[in-house]
């Protein structure tokens, strides 16, 4: 940490801290070119470097081109600069600090005098667990962000018992903060307390808007207390190992089947560029694919305006068939967290193609395009999905082979020249019969079969999967695990 | 070579005078892209004023704004310069007419020269003696193949012309890009901008937005309007409401009478802050008046 701090000092240190972050961006897997690179250190020249916005933005408008990936730099900023300054400001927490805090912290000043090092647990004795609540609570209330920031590195010294070279990770800390602090408790008690301060009663809108307000500040408490964990923790382990157990994959390279609450939003949002994008490509291929022949008749009579001479040659357009697009999708256990993935992935696609049929299957296979028609709301139509739909047969475990037969008897007619088949599963057909057949009389008469996989392709073929055999009667079997690989598939499809 | 900005917050506060309320992001990037003579990507959602910066920057700087609309289909002939084949023609058959004395060659260098140019907006910007601001707005509407047109344009500032040669820029214009995020831009087009992404503002910055563009709004009522959009851009809508809807809801509620925002005025108004009828019956729901007396597409939106 100080031996950063003294090579921002000259120039050449600078050079040598940058190149190690833009080396920590390129493993997070940001792509950074060679000439970003080189932007980056023209732009810091012409920065002051005390001025830290800048200094971040300035790195940031050259290096990140996608705001996707604004998340993971930020992280890695922060562990490579921003401590930096925090770390001086230890010393002299005072000049910013409303008074009230300031003796708070001046009776329980007597660690972290401007060293920087960490004292455990053994910070804030003077100050009880009551009182640094009752600080929390005083700072929600106004909403001051000093006295937050304040508040939050109390609590983590106070409760997150951190100990140099203990081989946890940040969150451990961050659980033990939180839990102490009782954020929900508190935000109750600000409603409480509001409602009671109002002249008259909230309306809800009033009460709603209260809240809004509140939890946001605790939002900022909570990222308060993120950093200043995740200060000390590279004051204690070092810049580039922080930055290594920080690293967390980029959106589009979160995987479908293990993406948690928190990344399935995220692949939600992604979605939906996704598709209309799907939309966009395949309609300008309509109206922009190339001209088709000569209009000899157009072409004569806009001669006409000079003087008999065919100067601007017309072209008719062609028009080729809207595309038809069936979706389906195996939606059991196994690919649980896939398929809620699948049904958003449908849902999109609905929105955006005029013919969309769309099926999900276990053992049994049903029709739900009509589950997505005409509802705004893709909650409810998925929770419709799931419980009306009629895809068990026997007994709720996939069951490929009878689910395609049943398709084929029910809907195989349906399937057409301009029909686009997307089977999207995992292939784990419990050793049941495979009936493949069907897959190739699909191929017959459809203009293309994909299917798409949600596991890793080292994984396929092993145990009761039998995409293999599936595979061969498709157009292809894509790997399908995360956003890059759907979006690849999509730029190969049209 | 002489700077437009002296620092940063000289941008913020000349962005300022024009009624243009930046941020650090805004306001460092600009500052950049002058320094270091190179374009601004400038991504976000729709209506959060992407094109207006173009706009505002070009404003304080006293420089003529050039703007390329881009659209599907977009092609050199309408993006960077065309030959103005019908002058061309005449030219050719008034020769014709004057008698056989003009030979091939002198006809050859005579309509390829820059009385038959038809300048577009890219060239324009390039050829410019005054002071301009290129805008290249939705980028990402033009198909992939068709940004290759701007990249010489972009890092070298100069366009070729088979016929002419290289026309290098007089003076290096402040270019934008502006793009929806419809698609991914290409590699190259990216690395050559300098790239900010404009989001919703915060509150404090759109309640400061509020009351510099809608004139005589009261601090409350501009407070409570912002505070309301916040809460409703967290819910899961269709489509949030962007700044500019923001303001034409603060200015309808202004034109109402309302000094005071309730349950019963925010469902009446949606309308105009959101445009999916799903999402207001979502928003009037969550702001605990079900059944109230929302109507559909009521008379409020005509409340000019």
């Amino acid at each position: 940490m100080t031996t950063s701090g003294h090579l921002l000092a000259n120039g050449e240190g600078l050079l040598a801290l940058l190149n190690g972050f833009i080396a920590e961006l390129r493993e997070a897997g940001l792509p950074v070119s060679l000439t970003e690179n080189l932007d980056a250190m023209e732009a810091v020249k012409h920065i002051p470097i005390e001025d830290r916005a800048a200094f971040k933005y300035a790195l940031a408008a050259t290096l990140v081109k996608n705001n996707a990936h604004w998340r993971s730099f930020e992280t890695v900023f922060e562990v490579y600069f921003s401590m930096r300054g925090r770390q001086f400001a230890l010393g002299d927490e005072g000049e910013a600090l409303p008074d009230e805090l300031a003796d708070a912290l001046a009776a329980a000043a007597g660690d972290g005098q401007g060293d920087g090092q960490m004292q455990g647990g053994g910070g804030g004795e003077q100050m009880s667990p009551e009182e640094l609540a009752e600080m929390l609570y005083k700072s929600l209330m106004k909403g001051d962000d000093a006295l937050m920031r304040a508040v939050a590195r109390q609590a983590v010294r106070r409760y997150a018992g951190m100990e140099p070279g203990r081989p946890v990770g940040g969150t451990y800390y961050l659980y033990r903060t939180l839990r102490n602090l009782d954020l929900d408790g508190v935000l109750e008690r600000l409603m409480q307390q509001t409602e009671q301060d109002a002249p008259e009663e909230l309306s809800p809108l009033e009460r709603r808007l209260e809240e809004d307000e509140f939890t946001e500040r605790i939002e900022k408490v909570k990222k308060e207390i993120e950093a200043e964990i995740r200060r000390r923790l590279v004051a204690d382990r070092g810049v580039e190992a922080m930055a290594k157990t920080l690293r967390k994959p980029l959106p589009e390279d979160i995987d479908f089947m293990h993406a948690s609450r928190d990344e399935m939003k995220l692949l939600r949002q992604a979605i939906y560029p996704l598709t209309r994008k799907l939309a966009v490509r395949l309609a300008r291929k309509r109206r922009h694919g190339r001209k088709g022949p000569l209009d000899f008749r157009n072409t004569v009579r806009h001669s006409l305006s000079y003087g008999g001479v065919p100067a601007e040659p017309k072209f008719k357009y062609p028009r080729p068939a809207k595309p038809e697009i069936f979706v389906i999708a195996d939606i059991s256990g196994s690919v649980a967290s896939f398929a809620r993935f699948t049904l958003h992935l449908v849902y999109a696609v609905s929105s955006q193609f005029s013919r969309v049929r769309s099926f999900v299957f276990i053992d049994g296979v049903d029709e739900v395009t009509h589950f997505f028609e005409g509802t705004d709301d893709i909650l409810d139509a998925i929770h419709r999905v799931n419980t009306e739909a009629d895809v068990v047969w026997v007994d709720g475990h996939s069951d490929y082979g009878h689910a395609f037969e049943v398709f084929w008897s029910k809907w195989g007619k349906d399937i057409g020249p301009k029909t686009t088949v997307m089977i999207l599963g995992d292939a784990r057909n419990n050793y049941h019969a495979s009936q493949s057949w069907v897959i190739k009389e699909i191929r017959h008469r459809a203009r293309h079969v994909f299917w798409l996989n949600p596991e890793p392709k080292s994984y396929w073929d092993t145990g009761d999967s039998i995409v293999g055999e599936y595979a061969t009667h498709c157009d292809g079997a894509f790997e399908c695990r995360n956003m890059r690989q759907l979006e690849r598939f999509v730029d190969n499809l049209v | 070579m002489s700077y437009r900005f002296e620092s940063p917050s000289d941008v913020r506060t000349r962005l300022g005078q024009v009624d243009y309320l930046s941020d650090d992001a805004i306001a460092g990037i600009v500052y950049l892209a002058d320094r270091l003579g190179k374009p601004i990507l400038v991504e976000g959602p729709a209506g959060t004023g992407k094109t207006q910066l173009a706009k505002s920057v070009a404003d304080i700087i006293g420089a003529r704004l050039i703007r390329l609309q881009c659209y599907e289909g977009l092609d050199e002939s309408k993006a960077l310069y065309e030959w103005n084949y019908k002058k061309q023609l005449l030219r050719i058959q008034a020769t014709k007419t004057e008698g056989e004395s003009a030979d091939w060659d002198q006809i050859e260098e005579d309509i390829f020269s820059d009385d038959f140019l038809l300048t577009r907006p890219l060239l324009e910007a390039i050829r410019a003696d005054d002071p301009v601001v290129l805008l290249i707005d939705e980028v990402d509407r033009v198909e992939v193949e068709t940004e290759a047109l701007l990249l010489e344009i972009l890092s070298d500032y100069q366009v070729s012309i088979p016929e002419l040669g290289t026309i290098e820029a007089k003076q290096i214009p402040l270019v934008f890009l502006t793009s929806n995020n419809t698609r991914e831009l290409s590699e190259a087009l990216k690395r050559r901008c300098l790239f900010l992404h404009i989001d919703y503002p915060d509150m404090e910055r759109e309640k400061e937005i509020v009351l510099t563009k809608v004139p005589d709004i009261t601090e409350s009522l501009a407070d409570q309007v912002a505070r309301i959009v916040r809460s409703i851009r967290q819910m899961e809508l269709k489509k949030s409401p962007s700044v500019s809807e923001t303001l034409d809801w603060a200015q309808t509620l202004m034109l109402l009478g309302v000094t005071k925002v309730d349950a019963e005025t925010a469902a009446n108004t949606a309308n105009i802050l959101l445009k999916y009828q799903s999402d207001i019956a979502k928003a009037t729901k969550e702001f605990g008046n079900e059944g109230s007396s929302f109507r559909k597409g009521g008379p409020l939106s005509t409340s000019s």
